[in-house]
């Protein structure tokens, strides 16, 4: 008797490196001719619509103001790079090396414009709160605009801060300034180092901070200034959207005992409207100056130091083609997964990789890799030429840091992958193409949709859908920051997510995350 | 076409999922309108919202089963092959056609009508005690009132329209989930391209065009100047949407091997 061998495969088949899957899944996904076309039409749409929003946005760069059109195409930036507004009343004087200066402030009122001529030059104004209007004493190293400062200041709603750099930003004593509660200030300069404090009684000094203005100049413009931003004044209340128009208002701050201390050469005070006149863009300004009586200081001013979230177009307008193309990269993501099942490819691809969550993983990385790489290619190359075509068609850009650009262009790409994947997960939950492209769609782009482009939620409800779904991500293309320093309406309408950037993102990836979990736990547990 | 008719009643009557998507789109209108109402809150009066609207917010979300169940009704079809079984057995395409397109229109009046009425009333209790009623001087949600008479008969007729809308473009494109895509491409992202546009002629023009925008000028009630179209314009901006998508479909049908 001879027993007879049965041949067997050399390569037990049963453990497949996991390089092999992901060949094997990337060979299914390139062979697929409509999906490798529905990538490149997102790459296309994300491409043509910055090209045409770079070359078709017109925002007006030109704000009428009383002597006609002011514009400004070239927005200031600060030290940090930041987009910034810095026009002020500023009664000063040379400080050469190191000095000291104090003051007491005794009342700080304002009144906003009410009414306006045809030329939009102010007839009457009317007493108002403006909760960020500013008086005190600064310390500024130049007179451009966006030069390096430290100021220590009352303002009409948050008590007495110092300020530096436009978004330095610390909270000294509480309470609005009167002449029953008036208030010390004192800013003290050592080379580079410049320390506010404030007292309520002017003996007895808490310090509020210390900053440093790296190179400094000798000698430096010093004093008292006083300064009021146009605030927003509800026309109509709206429940789904604020809205209301910014009226200009300006601020008279009453200053006393003025005590200098070091290096002050100079022999009288300077006024000076920083940056403003008539034809300053922000203001239509009126009665800005200062009056000086007896050792009393009266500054009225007009403007703002602060960084600046209203002028410039965002890059993040170069992106508007994203939505278009999640719409192909979720359709392809949904069907990478159930197509196997309606063709039945799933049976033998489940057969060669008997480990099923492996196979899941395979396919999100593939997904994940080429969505990502096609959401790369396109928002960079939307931003990169879209950028200057906005310029060339006479948009001021909102200067936004290398880093924040990169965040926007690259994070994009990525939660484009993030989506993706998301949809490949419900598909393999679902099992069905349509239910799964419907059931993303409204999960990720409809949030958005009544959130932040056709507001028809209500403000609060609004940011809460904008942190518990996947929507949340979007976040991530947002370019300028809301500051707490800064009065405006910060509403996803406006472009401004309840989320930081990254938080709104890992929101989505948690979405993603969770979604994957549950279909490998269905792939495990389900025949196929 | 009678015969035509039967058929594809049977066909959408015996699939259980076509029930359970109807009784969604009209749930799912219902509790979005509601919660939407809820959230909203005017304290002090003077919001200048508009509470048929708003009690008619569900639509945004409805209006996608509605499509999926439009979709589904041709391209489940080619999904399993039944579309060759239908088209021998009823040669005239255009009339298979039609008669899909007649009894789905029946099908989403009903609902839509039910799940508008229940949002209308929902949100005619909700809404005065969140500061949004005729004691702050907002008109009251009734059938006597004009304006919200259209609102609800328009945003029956709006489902009714995105039904047919989808049912071309599952006519012409097949692939179920190509033309869900599409579809609800075309409803949700035109808008929010129109919003990004920074040019407000462009963005102006867009919202004039874009099924959605257009056709959902029909709820409003108050400040109908302030829309980008006028209401019954807008729904016949839609209504040439579904008749492009059904004629293309119709076309496609006809010339192409099933």
């Amino acid at each position: 008797m001879t027993t007879i061998t049965p041949s067997r495969p050399t390569v037990p088949p049963a453990r497949a490196g996991f390089a092999h899957l992901l060949h094997a899944e990337w060979t299914k996904f390139r062979t697929v001719r409509g999906w490798v076309i529905a990538a490149g039409i997102a790459v296309l749409v994300t491409v043509l619509l910055g090209l045409f929003q770079g070359s078709h946005s017109q925002v007006a760069p030109c704000t009428t103001g009383p002597n006609g059109r002011a514009c400004r195409y070239v927005i200031p930036t600060g030290p940090g790079g930041e987009s910034v507004t810095d026009t002020f009343y500023f009664v000063h004087r040379p400080l050469a090396g190191d000095g000291t200066m104090t003051v007491r402030v005794t009342s700080l009122t304002e009144v906003a414009e009410s009414s306006q001529t045809l030329q939009g030059r102010p007839v009457s104004t009317k007493p108002a709160v403006v909760p960020w209007s500013k008086a005190g004493l600064i310390i500024t190293a130049g007179a451009g605009q966006g030069s390096a400062y430290a100021a220590v200041l009352v303002t009409g709603g948050h008590g007495t801060r110092m300020q530096w750099n436009y978004t330095g930003d610390t909270t000294g004593l509480a309470g609005r300034v009167s002449a029953a509660s008036p208030r010390w200030l004192r800013l003290a300069r050592a080379g580079d180092v410049i320390t506010g404090y404030d007292s309520a009684d002017g003996t007895s000094w808490t310090k509020i901070g210390t900053v440093t203005l790296p190179g400094l100049a000798p000698t430096v413009q010093a004093g008292l200034f006083a300064t009021s931003p146009g605030y927003l004044q509800r026309t109509s209340q709206q429940v789904t959207s604020a809205s209301g128009t910014a009226a200009a208002t300006d601020t008279t701050a009453t200053f006393d005992r003025v005590g200098l201390r070091g290096g002050w050469p100079g022999s009288s005070w300077t006024g000076t409207w920083v940056n403003g006149g008539p034809d300053s863009p922000y203001v239509t300004g009126h009665e800005a100056g200062y009056r000086q009586a007896s050792g009393a200081f009266t500054v009225t001013g007009s403007g703002d130091i602060a960084p600046d979230v209203t002028d410039g177009v965002p890059i993040d307008v170069l992106l508007a083609g994203l939505f278009l193309a999640l719409i192909a990269v979720l359709v392809v993501g949904a069907q990478f997964m159930t197509a196997e099942y309606r063709r039945g490819l799933i049976r033998a691809t489940l057969a060669a990789s008997p480990r099923r969550g492996r196979t899941l993983a395979a396919k999100a990385i593939v997904l994940g890799a080429v969505t990502f790489a096609a959401g790369l290619a396109g928002t960079a190359a939307a931003v990169l030429i879209g950028t200057p075509l906005l310029r060339a068609s006479g948009n001021p850009v909102y200067p936004a840091t290398a880093l924040t650009e990169v965040r926007a262009i690259a994070g994009t790409a990525a939660l484009v992958a993030v989506f993706a994947v998301l949809a490949l997960a419900v598909g393999a939950i679902l099992r069905h193409g349509a239910g799964a492209v419907t059931v993303v769609i409204t999960a990720v782009i409809l949030p958005y949709l009544l959130t932040a482009a056709i507001p028809v939620l209500p403000a609060g409800a609004a940011d809460w859908v904008l942190r518990v779904t996947p929507a949340a991500g979007f976040a991530i293309r947002q370019v300028i920051p809301a500051y707490p320093q800064v009065a405006a309406s910060y509403t996803p309408s406006n472009g401004y997510f309840p989320l930081a950037p990254w938080a709104g993102f890992a929101v989505s990836c948690a979405w993603a995350a969770l979604a994957l979990a549950l279909a490998a736990y269905l792939l495990r547990r389900r025949d196929a | 076409m009678r015969e035509s008719l039967h058929a594809e009643w049977t066909k959408l009557r015996t699939l259980a999922s076509n029930f359970w998507l109807l009784l969604a789109a009209a749930a799912l209108t219902v509790a979005v309108s509601a919660a939407t109402a809820a959230a909203v809150r005017c304290p002090s009066g003077g919001c200048a919202d508009d509470p048929a609207k708003i009690s008619l917010t569900g639509i945004y979300l409805g209006q996608a089963v509605v499509a999926v169940l439009a979709v589904l009704a041709v391209s489940g079809e080619y999904g399993t092959g039944m579309i060759r079984v239908t088209l021998t057995a009823m040669p005239r395409r255009v009339t298979v056609l039609a008669a899909k397109a007649a009894v789905l229109t029946g099908l989403v009046l009903v609902t839509g009508a039910i799940a508008a009425f229940a949002s209308l009333l929902a949100g005619g209790f909700i809404l005065p005690g969140h500061g949004i009623g005729p004691s702050h001087g907002y008109p009251a949600i009734s059938a006597g009132d004009g304006p919200v008479l259209r609102a609800a008969f328009g945003s029956v007729l709006y489902l009714a329209l995105i039904a047919l809308l989808s049912l071309g473009a599952a006519t012409a494109l097949r692939e179920a989930a190509a033309a869900i895509g599409a579809v609800l491409g075309l409803l949700y992202v035109l808008p929010i391209i129109a919003v990004f546009s920074g040019n407000a002629t462009i963005s102006r023009h867009l919202e004039q065009i874009a099924p959605m925008t257009a056709g959902l000028a029909i709820q409003a009630t108050t400040r109908l100047n302030t829309l980008p179209i006028s209401p019954w314009a807008g729904l016949g901006v839609l209504a040439a949407w579904a008749a492009g998508a059904l004629l293309l479909g119709g076309l496609l049908l006809r010339v192409r091997d099933a």
